[in-house]
């Protein structure tokens, strides 16, 4: 296990150049410890001086078996394992996991349960995008954007902490609905909230949309066609930066996204600086999201009342023999879903963020895999890289906002 | 800060090497630039405006190995990463301090599978652990006040 | 179902002899593993499906005749329509054909598979270990392949564990 493992060059010939093997390129090691890489990716480089010419991206550093481990688990418990996925969207990963436990049992959702998934899904993406643009804009030399960004976010952490007793790990919504009802200071604290984001994403566009150094680093960087980006499977920000306008709030609206009315930001050049440019236009839908989903919160149950899936609620258990049956039930066996194979999806704040579940009619799913938006995203790297410097790959890394957690799972 | 006063204009100050070595490490320790996983975003949390690491003398994170003295092993370690880490462990200058942050890096957490290193210690000595999933920047910041207690403590006979 | 996509499905089942079923509104068509790249094709083509979402395996081991199904999910962007299409293949010598050519992230999505199921594609341009250590035994995902659990240290097993457990040079 203390063996570093070695590969020797006959083993990547085809993926570097003819140069390589004479020495005339260099091949230089970058990661899996290194500040600009998101986490612990690994890419070897191959260099014409300072220019890339090929780019081998090595993943799997993370890879923590979170699929094979929650086939181990019935469907509730296995839901915890799902926010450790992808960190930045740990909302959006239950949400995608409930979503597709909810279509393979047929379950209905009440609508002040969705509503609340909504605005927690839509705050997620606030935050995420906020981490994204500290950390890329570090990556570009302009450090004070970083602390700027987690100030606000700590404001939606405490939110989170507010609604489920967690910053980051919530697991909040579960299958059925969502844990329990929202306390009641939580329409004020997100009201709190958005009132000041919008002056201070404004804050951060004038900190970076037209500073020259900035630009420099962005105009023109890793540009990719929006018919490309659709072949390569790109999704999210990084493909709408290239044109298509697909969005899968839109494109196959879940939890009422169709009653809300918001727009897909799109751009046409798709290099670096449009990638920022749709990402700061998303915060400011998100925001629009959550408005009217405040504006109409419904009142009513917040989790299903079919308890062959759903546990009663506590109050109920004290009082109702039927409900302690259900309750003892399904925390000791779990439910039994129907045989078959299902596969739902979120826009997460990457990507379309799919998961694909199957059951054999037992309590414990029988496979679960999670399409991810980082892993097809990160995919491109070497076509984008190609023929830029080493500097402006770290822009691009930075702007296709990748998470290894999502990546290797 | 606030010596000159105590000490009156003697400008003179006597104390055991012992203790000035422990409080000069403690007051500048720096930290790797390492993130694995969650633990990781928590551990930026901690650096940033509202929790403000640089009070404990932490505002550096060296990128580099050998340039830090404190690795936070922020998240799960697999058995593709633990070798990295172990040369990262041995690329650090001596005195060097380990804080394994989080549950994953504790113990393996909830991942008891074949991916994941069951604790961070099978490969690295730990000094402190820190509870959670992932812990607050609070409690980061408690781990390392609880390691700087453990320099403050260290003799002159045991070092190495 | 949309009457779009009800015809693709017969369309598919007069080329390939394929099977159908449907759950949960989800369209599955069952192809001939030999066939799958032909399928593929087809699918973009003809049917206009231009965007790969996934592909994964299902391993129903100790089932043998199939062992594995290898699932893809396909969507079209500007109908609005989704398709999953399976492939089933024997559990001795799995292999199956590599749809790289016809959709470019299949690469690492075929990478993955083979790495967790031991699923050999051909044709692939670079079929290596993804996620796991290149000198890896054996393919995780499978069903024979155990967890890996180890046991938690406790109160009243500390001492048994502890004793056993690695520990590092300092």
């Amino acid at each position: 296990m203390t063996q570093i493992q070695e590969v020797s060059l006959d083993e990547i010939r085809h993926l570097v150049s003819e140069r390589a093997m004479t020495g005339e390129t260099m091949l230089l090691n970058m990661g899996p410890q290194h500040p600009s890489t998101h986490g612990v990716l690994r890419l070897l480089l191959e260099l014409d001086g300072e220019t890339v010419v090929n780019c081998i991206p090595d993943i799997g550093f993370l890879h923590t078996g979170i699929e094979k481990n929650m086939e181990s688990k019935t469907y509730q418990k296995a839901e915890v394992m799902t926010d450790r996925m992808d960190y930045m969207n740990t909302v959006g990963n239950n949400f995608t996991y409930c979503l597709a436990v909810e279509k393979l049992v047929g379950l209905d959702v009440p609508p002040r349960a969705q509503a609340i998934r909504v605005i927690l899904a839509e705050l997620t993406r606030i935050q995420s995008h906020l981490v994204w643009l500290g950390t890329a804009a570090l990556d570009v030399a302009a450090m004070s954007v970083f602390l700027y960004c987690f100030r606000e976010r700590e404001q939606i952490l405490d939110i989170m902490e507010l609604v489920s007793g967690q910053r980051m790990m919530t697991t909040y919504i579960r299958p059925g609905g969502v844990w329990r009802d929202v306390p009641v200071e939580f329409e004020a604290a997100v009201r709190d909230f958005l009132k000041i984001i919008p002056k201070r994403i404004d804050e951060y566009e004038a900190l970076l949309s037209k500073n020259p150094l900035f630009l420099d680093r962005c105009l023109g960087i890793g540009v990719i066609s929006g018919e490309e980006a659709i072949n390569r499977g790109l999704t999210g920000a990084t493909l709408r930066a290239s044109g298509p306008d697909y969005d899968l709030r839109k494109f196959a609206p879940y939890s009422g996204y169709e009653q809300y009315d918001f727009d897909v930001p799109t751009r046409t050049e798709g290099d670096v600086y449009a990638r920022y440019l749709v990402r700061m236009e998303e915060m400011r839908q998100s925001i629009r999201i959550i408005e009217q989903a405040m504006a109409k919160l419904p009142l009513g149950p917040v989790r299903s009342n079919n308890y062959k899936f759903v546990p009663p609620p506590r109050s109920e258990i004290g009082t109702s023999m039927e409900a302690l049956i259900h309750h003892f039930k399904l925390w000791t066996e779990g439910f039994n879903p129907p045989k078959g194979a299902v596969y739902a999806a979120t826009e997460s704040p990457r990507g379309e963020l799919g998961c694909f579940l199957e059951s054999d009619g037992g309590p414990k799913p029988y496979r679960v895999h999670f399409r991810t938006p980082s892993f097809d995203n990160l995919q491109v790297l070497p076509r984008l890289s190609q023929g830029h410097f080493v500097a402006d790959l770290v822009a691009i890394i930075g702007s296709i906002d990748i998470v290894l957690g999502d990546i290797d799972r | 800060m606030g010596v000159e006063q105590k000490l009156g204009n003697m400008g003179v100050v006597t104390v055991k090497l012992e203790e000035l070595v422990n409080w000069s490490r403690t007051n500048a320790m720096w930290p790797m630039l390492f993130g694995l996983a969650c633990c990781a975003i928590e551990m930026m949390s901690a650096q940033s405006a509202n929790h403000d690491m640089s009070r404990f003398g932490m505002e550096l994170m060296r990128a580099s190995p050998r340039q830090s003295d404190l690795m936070i092993v922020a998240g799960r370690v697999t058995r593709k990463m633990a070798p990295v880490l172990r040369r990262l462990y041995d690329q650090m200058p001596d005195p060097k301090w380990v804080i394994a942050m989080g549950d994953c890096a504790s113990c393996g957490g909830v991942f008891n599978n074949y991916a994941v290193v069951q604790g961070v210690d099978e490969v690295v000595p730990v000094d402190v652990y820190v509870a959670g999933c992932p812990p607050r920047p609070e409690a980061l910041i408690h781990g390392i006040v609880t390691l700087h207690e453990k320099v403050r403590g260290e003799k002159f006979k045991d070092w190495a | 179902m949309s009457e779009v996509l009800q015809g693709y499905q017969q369309k598919l089942v007069k080329a390939f002899k394929a099977e159908t079923s449907e759950f949960a509104g989800e369209v599955t068509v069952l192809v001939p593993a030999e066939k799958i790249i032909e399928a593929a094709r087809m699918i973009r083509d003809e049917f206009g499906f231009d965007f790969l979402v996934c592909i994964t395996a299902v391993d129903y081991w100790p089932e043998e005749k199939p062992r594995f199904h290898v699932a893809y999910v396909f969507r079209s962007l500007s109908q609005g329509l989704t398709l999953q299409v399976r492939a089933p293949i024997p559990g001795i010598n799995p292999s199956l054909a590599s749809i790289e050519s016809v959709y470019q992230n299949a690469n690492w999505q075929e990478r993955e598979v083979y790495d967790m199921f031991g699923i050999q594609f051909e044709g692939h341009s670079d079929l290596r270990r993804i996620l796991m250590p290149a000198d890896w035994q054996g393919h995780p995902q499978r069903k024979d392949y155990p967890l890996g659990y180890e046991e938690p240290q406790y109160t009243f097993n500390f001492d048994d564990i502890a004793a056993r457990k690695p520990a590092p040079k300092e």
